[in-house]
């Protein structure tokens, strides 16, 4: 009854397939003490889809990926993952956080990194085996990491970073990865690395979901949008979804009329 | 015997089965302290511990009374373990409580239970000094420890809680290991960040309570966490780290019983708390990675470094070189000769360092942010840097500046 309802409000019926699909969101709210970060946000991720979830800074673009996995509370919402509970469906998903939340002083090689994604499957009691050092070398390699593998990760570069934070979650061979601003401060070569692993994911028929901040490439990287300002603004394909109107009202006064017209929308 | 000869026969565990016994359990006791300290290190919260073992002093005094009301022996360890495990285990709920449910910080939250406790221990403590029972209770001991007098059953205990303590650290390193590293992403694989942080703070508190006897519940928490800061400066890996952490806690802790018990009047605590802190002034000087000493040698070989670049430069833009260090040590690496000319390998290097040059100028102009860029030290060749795609990538830029440029022409 209640998600009927919640359909007959955003106006819109939502797709009978989506009931497996990566991610069903309805009505999720997330507060950081009394104040909404996100509200009541609808969202529905088909399978084999690249994403961009947009919006301005202090939107709740992270919280809603954070609220979505349970790494954050959720205040109400129901969250599916593949038509199941997150709980029940984690070994298909693999989240990348923002490099800066985490300490890069932290004692670890970037080989000690990537292997934290075999954690899940490794087990809690078993000892690495060659295989799985393997599996970790492979995953570097797909992000062009292999000759810093016995590196101190204070040592490596932004762009860097996020490389050993994209094969991590590759090591984890999910179904569904969710990136937190995968792009944010990274150099150019980096950025065209981790665009490639990614629409190689998709091409295998993987579902990528990126929180994004740079509006002009989102027609170049990514086939679906999500546009969110605390609320849901829109969602949907990137030719009908990323339109002047949907980004001013995203943005309201924040985004300059000039700044729209360069994006060359419908 | 004099004091020498009675260390070194206790080093060796030849004074007797009772001191060789507490020996043997306090090393244990540092083995689970350097371990557990190296987790709790690691999540950057050795004051909650500091809390925890305030925490325990009020249990003492409150199981001490009521051993003593049901007509028993008030000094029984277990019994008082017990009494400052439930205590400590309440000051560290409460700590958690507070952060959680209201706005102050944690370390406000720290501040306010280990004063509290602690203060209401004292009073319990007085109290039971002026019971007629309670006049040889020597509590006081657990304030800093002391092994003098020790049962044999005492240090077995001691030895076995240790024991199992450190086993636990051991399970439960790869899921604290997230945790400690990336909990928002711990969370995502199936970790629950929650029950792990109890966990750790968990095994804080039993080494803390199996500790009252002999380190003492106000410097423990110095036994938690100097052995993992003096470990961090000999490796970069975790696994290691944690490993020579207990080591270094386990022989602080076995070092400092022996040399406690081979004189009475020192205390056992401040005693192995000293030896452990002679591990950190060794660790923080002479460890070849973070070492103070190694980092000066490293200074020292960065600065000839400078000058040999500074050289090849100078070379590779055919300008003279007065610099009599720079000169020196070109000439050592036989890349000029005697009358300042480039040898052949002087010239290889020299283009090879202008190429450096350029392409980290590219790279400046391309990415001023990065912080690979920040931390550069004008020297080091990019191949170590940066990796081959990032390279190619200045390389094409560079070409394209050229192209840019010869069109202007």
């Amino acid at each position: 009854m209640r998600s009927a309802k919640l359909v007959a409000e955003s106006g819109k019926i939502l797709d009978v397939a989506s009931k497996d699909a990566p991610l069903t969101v309805r009505g999720l709210t997330v507060s950081y003490g009394n104040k909404p970060a996100v509200f009541s946000v609808d969202a529905s991720i088909p399978a084999g889809s690249m994403t961009a979830i947009i919006g301005p800074n202090g939107a709740g673009k992270s919280t809603f990926l954070k609220g979505a996995l349970g790494v954050v509370p959720r205040l109400s919402g129901e969250v599916r993952i593949f038509g199941k509970l997150f709980e029940d469906a984690r070994d298909r998903v693999a989240y990348v956080p923002q490099r800066a939340s985490v300490d890069w002083d932290f004692p670890a090689r970037v080989i000690d990194v990537v292997l934290m994604g075999l954690y899940g499957s490794v087990g809690l009691f078993r000892l690495w085996r060659a295989r799985h050092r393997e599996q970790a070398m492979e995953c570097l390699k797909r992000v062009g990491m292999t000759d810093f593998a016995e590196r101190q990760i204070g040592q490596l570069s932004g762009g860097q970073q996020q490389r050993v934070f994209l094969a991590r979650a590759l090591a984890q061979n999910a179904e569904f990865y969710l990136l937190d601003e995968p792009f944010a401060g990274v150099d150019a070569a980096t950025e065209r690395a981790i665009v490639s692993v990614l629409k190689e994911l998709k091409s295998e028929g993987r579902t990528v979901v990126c929180v994004h901040h740079d509006l002009s490439t989102v027609a170049e990287y990514f086939d679906r949008v999500l546009l969110i300002n605390v609320r849901r603004i829109a969602e949907g394909p990137v030719e009908t979804t990323f339109t002047a109107e949907n980004l001013q009202e995203t943005y309201g006064g924040r985004l300059a009329a000039t700044h729209i017209d360069e994006l060359h929308l419908a | 015997m004099g004091f020498g000869d009675y260390f070194i026969s206790a080093l060796f565990l030849q004074a007797g089965y009772n001191s060789a016994l507490v020996a043997i359990g306090a090393g244990l006791l540092g083995l689970s302290a350097g371990s557990a300290g190296a987790f709790i290190f690691l999540r950057k919260r050795a004051l909650v511990s500091d809390a925890i073992s305030h925490a325990t002093l009020p249990g003492v005094g409150l199981a001490f009374i009521i051993m003593v009301a049901f007509g028993s022996d008030g000094r029984w360890l277990p019994g008082l373990i017990l009494g400052s495990a439930i205590s400590s285990a309440i000051g560290l709920l409460m700590v958690e409580w507070i952060t959680r449910k209201t706005r102050l910080t944690e370390d406000a939250a720290i501040g306010a239970v280990l004063s509290v406790f602690f203060g209401f221990g004292i009073v319990l403590l007085t109290v039971i000094q002026t019971m007629s029972s309670g006049r040889q209770a020597g509590l006081e001991n657990f304030l800093l420890g002391s092994t003098a007098g020790m049962l044999i059953s005492e240090a077995t205990t001691i030895a076995v809680a240790g024991a199992m303590a450190a086993g636990f650290v051991f399970l439960l390193r790869r899921p604290m290991t997230l945790v400690a590293f990336d909990p928002e992403y711990a969370a995502t694989t199936g970790v629950n960040v929650r029950n792990i942080d109890l966990a750790m703070m968990g095994l804080a508190l039993i080494v803390t309570v199996i500790g009252l006897k002999i380190v003492g519940l106000i410097l423990i928490v110095a036994l938690l966490i100097i052995p993992p800061v003096a470990a961090r400066f000999w490796t970069n890996q975790v696994g290691k780290m944690i490993g020579i952490a207990a080591v270094i806690g386990g022989l602080s802790g076995y070092v400092g019983a022996v040399l406690s018990a081979a004189h009475a009047a020192l205390p056992t605590g401040p005693i192995i708390v000293l030896v452990a802190f002679g591990f950190f002034m060794i660790s923080a000087l002479f460890s070849p990675l973070r070492g103070g000493l190694a980092s000066a040698l490293r200074h020292q070989r960065f600065q000839r470094r400078v000058h040999r670049r500074q050289g090849l430069l100078s070379l590779a833009r055919r300008e003279p070189i007065y610099d009599g260090l720079t000169i020196r040590i070109l000439r050592r690496a036989g890349m000029i000769r005697a009358d300042g000319v480039a040898t052949a390998r002087g010239r290889i290097a020299a283009e090879k360092a202008a190429r450096d040059e350029a392409r980290w100028a590219m790279a400046r102009r391309m990415l001023p942010d990065d912080s690979t860029i920040e931390r550069y030290d004008g020297l080091t060749p990019i191949e170590r840097m940066m990796t081959p795609d990032q390279i190619a990538e200045i390389d094409r830029m560079i070409q394209n500046a050229q192209t840019t440029q010869g069109a202007k022409a």
